[in-house]
């Protein structure tokens, strides 16, 4: 009860509630232009916060983040474009409902999940909050170097089909967080004696430049759309009572948000792709999903909202980000010397119930302001492209500029933001980057300080955790190199399959080898284990 | 005629080769740097040798980037690559006009070079009407009267503003 006042004694100021207030309007605004999203509004907004409490700068970005997807699901309802990324299979329930001529439904049906699966992820976390500040304690330098591990490889792996490149970018990561005067031996690394390297490559100006500076190449280089926007009529409290009807979908697509949300590199895709097979697989109406089903819309909607609140865990309790979007709110934590990691959850534990009550309100202003406000909102998807681009050309300077004064890190920022543009132009990852840049700062860091204790390689993972930690990764590693195996399978037998040259017959067979094991071999292993059985009888 | 291994490449062809080629080449290149770039120190562990993670780093970029290239079901440029080349260049020039907006600002100042920056620059993008105008102009003021005048961002007042009369001066320094 005590810890519960004085979370509540912290938030109880003027300026934690226009935070809010502003965080929730502003991420909803944010999350219903498409080609924004939370990423370029948080990495813009970054350099403001650090002159604001902790609490008030961290309420701010949180708000942003878990509002940017209730008004991310408003395009992808209506015009078929989903607002933030994570929306995108919003848009396959969601749009087919506004063909028909239910928008209302779709809408009210989305702002309800979303709530739900808010609420739901932020409540698991505060009752599991003390059994967090009794683990966090028991992770040391050797733990969370290998949390760190564990998360630039779950990043890697999870980019499918393009775990190579992933692989290749987080190493440029960490690369380029090398750059600059060495903090122990105070050394030059890769600084060409430069004076504006040596101070290193800021993780805000990467940030800018592949979230915000691409961004906004991406919109000026693209042509303006003409959007049509369907009419809303009546009121969108329907929602609430339709998603009543559904509890077990809602309940299972929130708790996958939250168990998703806290592994680190996996989040809401993951979270999506598992509650949407779940509840099609459960569902008595199948067929319905991906033509407006309300089911689908429930799973995709609740359990990617409830990934935010769930995101904060690795980050609050070891310091280690899943994510690009809380390797961002990492540096406000570093800005203002509040230290995330075990000894957080021990001496802050009003901070850290503080943030998540900060989460509740914030979904229930969200929720209130989207039931009054969808109707106006609507407007902002009109924006032109190009024009949107020169926009958030203009915001981007605000964050670069601002953090030193600096025209190099602009031009730094500038160089990031062509990269990132080629990147998106590639589809290929831009996360693993900003991932790489933190967890590596992070493993340099706890892997120097582990080993100064360590004999042997075995000392290194003789405690509980740091065992557990190992065992993980090696599964890990171990499942990816058999999915390469068998896609790899997979592939030569799909490529001779396709293949028109003559294939020599010794050749042909060993390539079949496993397909005839499998089908054929069995029938012909069936029938000679008969015979010889016959046989046997007989004798 | 599109084969199985491009069917399944995650991406569009266009410009991939190059990609791929070009950060090979840069990362060899950096990690061909290293012993100059970095130092070895005498008498220190090894994990804590300043050089050990850019060498993680540049040698995890070199030897996945080589796999990334290896893999790739493409070994010939085409007109597409060529085309996306330019259509990289082109972005260029956009940075370009946010890096004259960087230098700009610390000689007219914040309020000034914005104004006249996103005015510029929608125009540049062939928005012509009134509208646009003045629509761009309420963005640019409501910009630095958000992030400066009340965020208080730490940006700083343009050379010019010293030419400006006492208190107006303190003013425009601090506010705009």
């Amino acid at each position: 009860m005590d810890l519960l006042l004085s979370s509540l004694h912290i938030l109880m100021r003027w300026d934690v509630v226009f935070a809010l207030l502003a965080g929730s309007v502003g991420g909803v605004l944010i999350g219903a232009i498409p080609g924004v999203g939370p990423a370029v509004a948080i990495a813009i907004l970054l350099p403001a916060t650090f002159s604001m409490d902790p609490i008030v700068g961290l309420t701010v970005l949180l708000g942003i983040y878990g509002s940017s997807m209730y008004g991310g699901a408003i395009p992808a309802i209506l015009i078929n474009t989903p607002g933030t990324a994570v929306n995108a299979l919003t848009t396959y329930d969601g749009y087919p409902m506004t063909a028909r001529g239910e928008p209302r439904r779709a809408l009210s049906l989305a702002y309800s999940s979303s709530f739900f699966g808010g609420i739901f992820s932020v409540l698991c976390l505060i009752l599991f909050a003390p059994v967090l500040a009794k683990v966090a304690p028991m992770f040391g330098s050797r733990e969370i170097f290998l949390a760190a591990l564990l998360g630039i490889i779950l990043v890697i792996v999870a980019h499918k089909g393009q775990s190579l490149i992933a692989g290749a970018l987080a190493a440029l990561g960490i690369f380029i967080q090398t750059i600059g005067m060495e903090p122990v031996k105070y050394t030059q690394r890769y600084t060409y004696d430069q004076p504006f390297l040596q101070s290193g490559v800021n993780l805000i100006v990467v940030v800018l430049g592949l979230f915000a500076l691409s961004q906004a190449f991406v919109l000026l280089t693209s042509e303006d759309e003409k959007i049509r926007t369907t009419k809303l009529r009546g009121g969108l409290f329907q929602g609430l009572r339709e998603l009543g009807r559904h509890p077990r979908v809602a309940t299972v697509s929130a708790s996958f948000g939250v168990l998703m949300g806290m592994i680190p590199g996996v989040g809401e895709f993951t979270a999506q792709f598992m509650s949407y097979t779940y509840a099609q697989r459960t569902s008595k109406r199948p067929e319905d999903f991906g033509h407006g089903s309300s089911e689908g819309l429930i799973a995709a909607e609740t359990s990617n909202n409830a990934v935010p609140a769930a995101a904060m865990v690795p980050l609050l309790a070891l310091g280690i980000p899943g994510e690009a979007l809380t390797a961002m709110m990492l540096s406000v934590f570093y800005v203002h010397n509040v230290v995330s990691g075990p000894g957080l959850f021990q001496n802050q534990m009003d901070f850290v119930v503080a943030l998540y009550i900060a989460l509740l309100v914030l979904n229930v202003l969200v929720l209130v302001f989207l039931l009054f406000a969808t109707r106006p909102l609507i407007q902002v998807v009109k924006i032109p492209n190009r024009f949107l681009g020169v926009c958030v050309l203009t915001l981007s300077f605000v964050g670069v500029y601002s953090l030193r004064n600096s025209a190099s890190d602009c031009m730094i920022a500038a160089g990031f933001g062509v990269l990132g543009y080629i990147l998106k132009r590639l589809d290929a990852p831009v996360v693993p980057i900003i991932l790489g840049m933190v967890l590596g700062n992070i493993m340099e860091v706890k892997l120097r300080a582990g080993m100064a204790r360590v004999k042997t390689p075995w000392d290194f993972i003789d405690r509980p955790i740091a065992f557990i930690l190992f065992i993980v990764i090696i599964i890990v590693l171990v499942s990816h190199v058999r999915r390469v195996w068998l896609d790899r399978r997979e592939l030569k037998e799909a490529e001779w399959q396709t293949k028109t040259r003559s294939t020599r017959f010794g050749g042909l067979l060993s390539r079949r080898k496993n397909s005839l094991l499998k089908a054929r071999g069995k029938t012909v292993r069936g029938r000679h284990s008969l015979s010889h059985r016959q046989s046997t009888d007989q004798n | 005629m599109t084969t199985e291994r491009e069917r399944r490449f995650v991406g569009p062809r266009r410009g991939q080769l190059i990609f791929a080629l070009g950060f090979l080449a840069v990362s060899a290149l950096l990690l061909s740097q290293i012993t100059g770039q970095t130092t070895w120190v005498d008498k220190t562990a090894f994990f804590a040798q300043p050089r050990f993670w850019p060498a993680i780093g540049l040698g995890g970029m070199v030897l996945l980037g080589a796999l990334h290239l290896r893999k790739m079901p493409w070994r010939r440029f085409t007109a597409q690559d060529r085309e996306e080349l330019v259509k990289w260049a082109r972005v260029i020039e956009f940075a370009g006009w946010f890096m004259a907006y960087v230098l700009l600002v610390p000689v007219l100042g914040y309020l000034p070079s914005t104004l006249i920056f996103v005015p510029l620059l929608t125009r540049r993008m062939g928005y012509r009407g009134p509208r646009m105008f003045w629509l761009s102009i309420a963005f640019a003021l409501v910009v630095v009267v958000v992030f400066k005048t009340f965020l208080s961002v730490k940006i700083p007042g343009g050379m010019i503003y010293e030419y400006l009369p006492g208190g107006l001066r303190g003013f425009f320094i601090l506010y705009l």
